[in-house]
């Protein structure tokens, strides 16, 4: 199987805006492998433990996605396939046109993503990868099996679980849950340093700038959110008094009594 | 035609509040781009509300329950008939299930879990939350459709005081590779958080699982939903849809409350936005208060059920 790795900024980091006002400065930013992506990774590995097979990580994006493939390969993913290329200038549409031009090329039943991208919070590139590719998806997924040909998964909605059956190939989300992600073994990270990712340019898998450059959606700006102006602060030595107090403010700010 | 078409579900009857809402802005949006506003819902009985959240027209396509594939089949045929600007979805697991699908089918482009829309220049206009709400991108859509998920909460529901909007059928191919075989209802009767006007999370000063009968009361006495930590969710004192944060859900009600929470910086990620916040902490230094626009400094097994019957009394008046 095929699993899509998106590198992110680590969920601690302090968020600073760069010099152009639409993207975030890079500068110091420690980038980890987006949580959502190592259930997905951690699935693929299972899978291949039971049924055989390579388990091919992918990534799109500058030079430094090579770490993301190369922690992923220590965990336990056999191969890895790098696309290089400005990911920041690309909206998802041409993110998933990159990835499933690269899917292409590597032998599959399944292809993972994470339900979304810890950071851009996008949600968006698992299912337009199946569509380009004409698969069936099953989005949020919390629990999965497999049979010849075949995927039955359980997607997240709300209050509710769906049981969903496919044919494969097809597109899975990871949704927390779905599995306790292993941590990479000494083994595991030797290995891994034995392993050539792959490398390949937009170019080589047939695309032109011109397809994945934003022409739908365009960052006009970023911001940081105003700063709060400093919350009322009580003691809650009676809580009678204190609960009181709360129940107004409730009622009279909030209008939520 | 410079139009608004909404995607809408129905549950128990009704419009979900998130199709209500996605309809709300679709009209303004529509209004400003000089066009109509029209709904798709999955069958004839949104009709009425639809009409009353200001649709002109409601496309139905009795496909049956949701398919990510049917669905997506049913709305292209919707989108050819309206030929509208704006394709909206309410950010519901189904509206962000198909969102991205359709989009890929059109070659446009989504902006996802938006707060703020607007028409601009001929193009739409949307900010969006990012990196768990530590910061708000602006971006622009310039695709015919362009396409947004509206996220829940964040735009009111106003009816437009309208009769029931017209319904025209549409046929879409009915077979999908991937099929819905069984639905497994995991949380039957409880509030969801994401659609919830309140909510009532509880964190590790709870000490333990058992207290969450603490968080509750309170939630019941209110009509909130209950929310949690991921440390209390890890421990396996509550169930993971009701984790807030960014591993689990991003919230905005209108009022969370949060006790025993200490605030770290993935939990406040989740909530951060939401348009008041309480916070009961012990300690007065706990970063929770950073964000909260009435703290409590004390102890929650005092201060909790002390709240619980003030609510009360109050709703009792
Ligand atoms: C990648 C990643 C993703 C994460 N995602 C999430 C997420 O989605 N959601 C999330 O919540 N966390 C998330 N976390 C975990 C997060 O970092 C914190 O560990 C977690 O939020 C702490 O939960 P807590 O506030 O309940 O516990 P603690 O941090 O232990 O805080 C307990 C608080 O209770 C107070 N307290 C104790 N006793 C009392 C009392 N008697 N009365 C009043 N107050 C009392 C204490 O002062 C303290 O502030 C994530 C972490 C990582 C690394
Ligand atoms: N640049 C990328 N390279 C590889 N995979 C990606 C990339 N961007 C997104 N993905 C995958 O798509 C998922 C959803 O991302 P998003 O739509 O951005 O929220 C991620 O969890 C990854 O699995």
């Amino acid at each position: 199987s095929v699993v899509c790795i998106a590198q992110v900024p680590d969920t601690e980091t302090r968020i600073k805006i760069g010099g152009d006002g639409r993207r975030i400065d890079e500068a110091g930013v420690k980038y980890i492998v987006s949580p959502y992506d190592e259930y997905a990774l951690e699935e693929a590995i299972r899978l291949k433990e039971k049924e055989g097979g390579d388990v091919t990580v992918l990534g799109f994006g500058p030079d430094r996605v090579q770490q993301a493939l190369r922690e992923s390969l220590a965990r336990g993913a056999t191969k890895a396939l790098h696309v290089k290329g400005e990911s920041g200038d690309a909206d998802s549409l041409g993110i998933a046109k990159v990835l499933a031009a690269a899917i292409k090329t590597i032998p599959h039943d399944l292809v993972f993503f994470g339900k979304q991208g810890v950071g851009t919070d996008n949600s968006l590139v698992g299912p337009m990868v199946a569509e380009l590719l004409g698969y069936p998806q099953i989005n949020v997924v919390t629990h999965m099996e497999t049979a010849a040909g075949k995927v039955t998964a359980h997607r997240e909605i709300e209050g509710a679980e769906e049981v969903i059956e496919a044919p494969t190939p097809a597109v899975i989300t990871a949704q927390k849950g779905l599995n306790e992600p292993r941590y990479a073994s000494l083994k595991g990270i030797m290995a891994a340093k034995k392993v050539t990712i792959d490398t390949k340019s937009i170019a080589d898998l047939g695309l032109a700038d011109s397809d994945i450059v934003n022409q739908r959606v365009t960052i006009v700006s970023l911001e940081l959110p105003p700063e709060k102006s400093g919350g009322r602060k009580i003691d809650g030595g009676d809580p009678a008094a204190a609960a009181k107090e709360i129940v107004r403010y409730m009622k009279e700010e909030a209008k939520a009594l | 035609m410079p139009g608004v078409l909404v995607f809408c579900e129905v549950q128990d009857g009704k419009l979900k509040k998130a199709s209500r809402e996605a309809l709300s802005i679709g009209r303004k949006l529509a209004e400003a781009a000089g066009g109509d506003l029209t709904a798709f819902a999955p069958d004839k009985s949104a009709a009425d509300d639809a009409g009353r959240y200001g649709a002109k027209k409601v496309f139905v396509a009795d496909g049956g329950g949701y398919n990510t594939e049917t669905y997506t089949a049913a709305m292209q045929a919707a989108i050819a008939q309206a030929s509208p600007s704006i394709v909206l979805f309410g950010g519901t697991s189904n509206g962000r299930d198909l969102a991205p699908r359709l989009a890929a089918r059109l070659d446009a482009g989504v902006a996802s879990d938006v707060d703020r829309l607007e028409w601009a220049g001929g193009k739409l206009k949307a900010r969006r939350p990012v990196y768990s709400g530590k910061a708000f991108a602006t971006v622009e859509v310039s695709s015919v459709p362009a396409i947004a998920t509206t996220r829940i909460n964040a735009f009111p529901a106003e009816e437009s005081g309208a009769g029931a909007a017209e319904v025209v059928e549409v046929s879409a191919p009915a077979d999908a590779k991937a099929k819905v075989v069984e639905t497994k209802v995991t949380e039957s009767g409880e509030l969801s958080i994401v659609e919830a006007d309140i909510i009532v999370s509880g964190g590790r000063g709870l000490k333990e699982g058992a207290n969450f009968s603490l968080i509750r009361d309170l939630a019941h006495a209110i009509g909130g939903a209950v929310g949690a930590s991921r440390a209390t969710v890890d421990a396996g004192w509550i169930d993971h849809q009701h984790q807030v944060g960014q591993t689990g859900r991003v919230v905005s009600p209108n009022l969370y409350i949060a006790a025993g929470v200490s605030g770290a910086i993935q939990h406040l990620a989740g909530m951060s936005s939401s348009k008041h916040i309480v916070a009961i902490n012990k300690d007065p230094e706990a970063p929770i208060f950073r964000v909260a626009d009435f703290g409590v400094v004390g102890d929650l097994f005092t201060i909790l059920p002390a709240l619980t019957e003030e609510v009360k009394k109050a709703k009792a008046h």
